[in-house]
């Protein structure tokens, strides 16, 4: 029962609970109705009532009389499982879910959505998939992508690398939008994979009519099924549902709180376009990883996940710096400003991590472009501090390769190393002037 | 027609744009545009799985082929919230306080908390494909001369996107209107007499104008439901005209009458409806009709349905001037033929009585039976005959539950189906929100006058004349009115008139009215109350501000409208009656009279007529 306080104690003291019919009779109105759920952080003195018309009310309790009509019944979706054969014509592409849904089921009885998770659910939300490949799906974690953390990068990697190690010719995973590109990045550290692993999402959740996950699906197997061998991230390119764009997995972010073309590759074009089913490659100078046809799949998911990143601003304290070092901190990814500056009364803490072997590693909070710190004197003075530069990679990229780095190795010399070269495509030495903004 | 034995039920439902600033969940504002939009955006809609049930794939490939949407959008007009970019914003609280004004002026009992649903809606007329509504109140009532009227509902809701056009596969909608608040009033289905049901509705007219509601074409829409015992629920869409209403009931009822006697006639002659489709192409080789020969050389079908014991049906007249044969026509045309030919209304069209026989024959159909023919491309003729079979199926049952459109003449004609029970669900992205006994009794205490009482009110207050007050109360002018009357001392028929009619003239003169500003108004009042100008100047002194955009005062001097000075006066006077000593010699006081005539001839208005009345008295006594 998700009702609480005065309403609780009133639905107890009637005998009714959720899902019953009711009828509510107060001074001067009476209401038919099913009592639904109340949302959370809402008051302790409503009821909400669904009206024979389907329309949803709130009813103050108050001086009410609630008279149980009829029990409800606990709803429950209960389909039928789908028989789909095995076209040994077909790919077999695999659907991993962790939460982010790709596919709804709504109880317009009670107005409840249920989020679709299994391989079935996924084909009767979407029959279109069994024209373009034999579909697996997997539900491996339920959360919302806010609170993904490195521990589930690992679970996520290793569910990927079954797949791929039972036979999979190609592995789509489903994850909500906000954090999608850490994910990706990690992926794309961890795994080193023969066959194309793409990671996707929605921007309207999948209960409307006019979600994009659908058409991002859609993409995503056509993506699965080619000879990318690459963790990509595959989504809307355009406000438009016609075409998406797949974007290398370490150097895409998320630029839009709401739009469906929100993910952009960043300082790089992306690696391709995706319309009707077909790949058309836009980078030809970059090269890309082709399927493999024997399994050469590569795990590396040591990770060390106590790094921090820290947004310097006008103002910032030291205190910050030294709190994290306190903490014990293994790594400080800087989110600096311009080239990759940090105000100069911070440059002692900096000196300190230094000095305890904590390294710290500049990006730019501009995104586009790379870090330069020979240009001015601050910049020279936090390279003489031991600073990193992360050359033109995202600062979240920085800080999931961190991560994975401090995992490889302690050496300091050899950290600097590795952050430094490039690995999965989060580095390129050169920046085009097509770069920006697009 | 004794429509109590018929079992005449009539319910009313009427959607009315809101006059708000900004429009239902975000801040755009409410008006429509003509401009080229700045973006076209490509959409597809996807009914949501539990419409579905199971897998059908062709069903689906079907229905994602149709729900290919282009909206037209603007850069500053519109925002993300309509391309469903961006999550809503907090609903419009000016749009909630609307809404509860009517709710309470029609009696309703308001909900204690709002919640904001979504209404599924794939035909691409809203991008999320939903439309989001809200129930603000239910229960309430209005008095009309047969009775009370029960009022149901009103909900509080978006209005749709504006339907454009049409570019191939693709349905062009323009994002102006999607969002503007809407009220949906739904009375009960209890009305049971056709001037009751206008009664009705002009009273839910009056109610929705004393409030801050949109004006003018496509701002209110008004649907009509009618059944009759043994009939079926009709809805009628878009009844324009109030005084067309009884009409359109009479005509409705009369429909369903005759529709019930065809399904009694057709049960006699044994009528069936047979799935076979025929292609009679051949038999039209030598056809000396246009149409068909036409059709044939551009590679189109001439395709055929046999209706057994339909003879003679189709062409019965179900509605003043509209046959049975229409209802079956509007079926086919939904499929997008030009209409069909039916042997009740051959030989025409240079479409032979031989050719006729022929078919007939061709077709093996006895006396009772009858042919629907079309001329098109295959699949679009086979489409229409298959909805022309579907039709005539149900006329073996009576009447269908239809959405039908209103047409001018009182007539309607087929649109689609009923709506299948709507589907909700609570729209998520919108909060509850609480409607406190202290915010409607708020409200409800501060309640506009309904138009009805305001006339009332002003005629007896200020004496203004029915007329004058009607217009008044029409035209939006009674705030402008009581403000104006309170700080000018001028009669208030004359500021009445002027606020009535003078303006409207002017506009129809062409004159640019906006430049008639309240404060405009104000100084010409102030004109005559400072007894500057005369009364009848009003008229002159605003046309000379509408063309030249002066001041009032500018304009009387500019017009020579000023009054004379009574020294002024006095002078034209000396010199009248010094012109017509004869005619003063002769009668004495009775010149009075001519002079006083010919005075304010030469005065214009400009002089007061008691003060020129009062000089030439003297003068002439002297
Ligand atoms: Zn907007």
């Amino acid at each position: 029962m998700s009702y609480r306080g005065l309403c609780k104690e009133f639905l107890e003291s009637c005998g009714v609970s959720i899902g019953d019919t009711v009828l509510v009779k107060k001074k001067d109105i009476e209401y038919r109705g099913m009592l639904l759920n109340r949302s959370k952080g809402l008051d302790d003195i409503h009821l909400v009532l669904k009206l024979d018309n389907g329309y949803n009310i709130g009813v103050d309790i108050t001086d009410m009389q609630l008279i149980l009509l009829e029990k409800g019944e606990k709803p429950k979706i209960e389909l039928p499982p789908l028989e789909v054969e095995k076209d040994p014509e077909k790919m077999d592409i695999s659907i991993i879910s962790t939460g982010g849904t790709v596919a709804s089921i709504i109880d317009y009885k009670t107005g409840a959505v249920h989020p679709a998770f299994t391989a079935d659910d996924l084909l009767r939300a979407n029959p279109e998939l069994v024209n373009l490949a034999n579909i697996q799906g997997e539900a491996i974690l339920n959360i919302l992508s806010e609170n993904m953390k490195p521990e589930y990068w690992i679970k996520t990697a290793r569910s990927v690398a079954d797949e791929i190690n039972e036979g999979s010719d190609g592995v789509i995973l489903a994850h909500g939008t906000d954090t999608m590109h850490y994910t990706s990045a990690a992926l794309s550290f961890i795994l080193k994979t023969p066959v194309p692993v793409v990671i996707t999402g929605a921007q309207r959740s999948s209960d409307r009519p006019s979600s994009d996950a659908f058409l991002n699906l859609m993409m995503s197997v056509t993506a699965a099924k080619s000879d990318l061998a690459e963790v990509m991230v595959c989504m809307h390119a355009t406000e438009n549902d016609s075409y998406g764009f797949l974007h290398h997995g370490t150097k895409v972010r998320k630029m839009h709180t709401s739009r469906r073309d929100t993910f952009r590759s960043i300082n790089t074009q992306p690696l391709a376009r995706i319309e009707n089913g077909k790949i058309k490659i836009l980078d030809k100078n970059r090269g890309y990883n082709k399927r493999r046809e024997e399994g050469s799949l590569e795990i590396n998911d040591d990770l060390e996940p106590k790094v921090a990143l820290i947004k310097s601003f006008p103002g910032i304290s030291p205190e910050i710096i030294h709190y994290h070092l306190d903490k014990g901190y293994r790594g400080l990814v800087l989110e600096g400003t311009g080239l990759g500056h940090v105000p100069e009364d911070i440059i002692p803490a900096l000196e300190r991590a230094y000095d305890i072997k904590v390294p710290v590693v500049m990006t730019s909070q501009c995104l586009y472009g790379r870090v330069n710190m020979n240009v001015y004197s601050t910049g020279r003075k936090l390279v003489a501090s031991g600073v990193i530069s992360a050359r033109d990679m995202l600062p979240e990229t920085a800080y999931v390769k961190l991560i994975w780095t401090l995992g490889q190795t302690e050496d300091i010399k050899e950290i600097k190393r590795i952050m430094q070269t490039n690995l999965k495509g989060e580095i390129e030495e050169k920046t085009s002037q097509e770069y920006f903004l697009i | 027609m004794d429509y109590g034995k018929l079992g005449l039920k009539m319910g009313l439902e009427i959607h009315q744009q809101l006059n708000t600033e900004h429009k239902l969940f975000c801040p755009c504002e409410c008006n429509l545009t003509d401009k080229k939009p700045d973006k076209m955006i490509l959409r597809n809609l996807r009914p949501t799985q539990s419409e579905l049930g199971k897998i059908d794939r062709a069903a689906f490939e079907e229905s994602r082929r149709k729900l290919q949407f282009l909206y037209d959008s603007y850069d500053q007009h519109t925002c993300l919230v309509e391309t469903d970019e961006e999550p809503p914003h907090p609903l419009n609280p000016e749009a909630l306080e609307v809404s509860l004004i009517l709710a309470s002026l029609m009696n309703m009992k308001v909900v204690d908390e709002f919640h904001t649903m979504r209404k599924q809606v794939i035909d691409g007329s809203n991008t999320g494909g939903f439309q989001r509504t809200g129930l603000v109140a239910t229960d309430g009532f209005l008095e009309t001369a047969e009775g009370k009227v029960t009022i149901e509902n009103l909900c509080l809701e978006e209005d749709a996107a504006r339907r454009i056009g049409q570019k191939k596969n693709q349905t062009v909608f323009r994002l102006d209107r999607l969002g503007i608040p809407l009220v949906e009033i739904t009375t009960d289905p209890s009305i049971k007499h056709p001037e009751q049901v206008r009664d009705v509705a002009y009273q839910i007219g009056q109610v929705l104008r004393s409030t801050k509601v949109k004006r003018g074409l496509g701002t209110i829409r008004q649907d009509l439901n009618i059944s009759i015992k043994e009939g079926a629920r009709v809805e009628i869409k878009g009844v324009q005209d109030l005084d067309l209403m009884p009409k359109m009931v009479e005509n409705e009822v009369k429909r369903q009458i005759n529709l019930l006697k065809i399904k009694d006639d057709l049960k006699e002659k044994e009528a069936e409806v047979e799935d076979e489709i025929l292609d009679v192409g051949e038999l039209f080789k030598e056809t000396e009709s246009k149409i068909i020969s036409n059709a044939l050389k551009k590679g189109k079908k001439i395709l055929v349905i046999k209706l057994k014991g339909f003879s003679g049906i189709l062409g019965r007249e179900i509605q003043p001037g509209r046959r049975f044969g229409t209802e079956l026509a509007g079926y086919a045309k939904k499929m997008g033929v030009g209409g069909i030919f039916h042997t009740d209304e051959l030989p025409a069209y240079g479409i032979t009585s031989d050719e006729v026989e022929n078919l007939l024959n061709y077709i093996k159909a006895s006396e009772n039976d009858l042919f629907v023919l079309v001329a098109d491309e295959e699949e679009k003729a086979r489409n229409a005959l298959m909805e022309v079979e579907r039709r005539a199926r149900m006329a073996l049952r009576g009447v269908p539950e239809e959405t039908r459109k209103a047409l001018e003449d009182g007539n309607s004609e087929y649109l689609r189906p009923l709506p299948t029970a709507s589907r909700m669900y609570v729209e998520t992205d919108i909060p509850a929100i609480g409607i406190s006994a202290v915010y409607l009794n708020d409200i409800q205490s501060n309640l506009p006058e309904l138009p009805q009482e305001k006339k009332q009110r002003i005629m007896k207050k200020y004496g203004l004349s029915e007329d004058l007050a009607t217009q008044l109360v029409r035209n939006d002018k009674v705030d402008i009115f009581e403000k104006l009357k309170s700080e000018y001392k001028v009669d208030p028929t004359v500021i009445a008139s002027t606020l009535a009619y003078t303006i409207i003239e002017l506009r129809r003169e062409g004159l640019n009215i906006n430049l008639l500003s309240l404060e405009v108004l104000g100084d010409t009042f102030s004109l005559i109350e400072n007894d500057t100008i005369p009364t009848a100047a009003v008229s002159d002194i605003l046309r000379s501000v509408a063309q030249h955009g002066c001041t009032p005062r500018e304009a009387a001097e500019k017009e020579g409208l000023k009054k004379l000075k009574e020294s002024e006066i006095q002078a034209i006077i000396d010199e009248l009656v010094q012109e017509n000593q004869e005619l003063i010699k002769e009668r004495g006081r009775g010149a009075m009279g001519p002079l006083m005539g010919k005075a304010m001839g030469k005065f214009q208005g400009k002089a007061d007529g008691k003060l020129v009345n009062k000089l030439l008295r003297e003068k002439i006594d002297n």
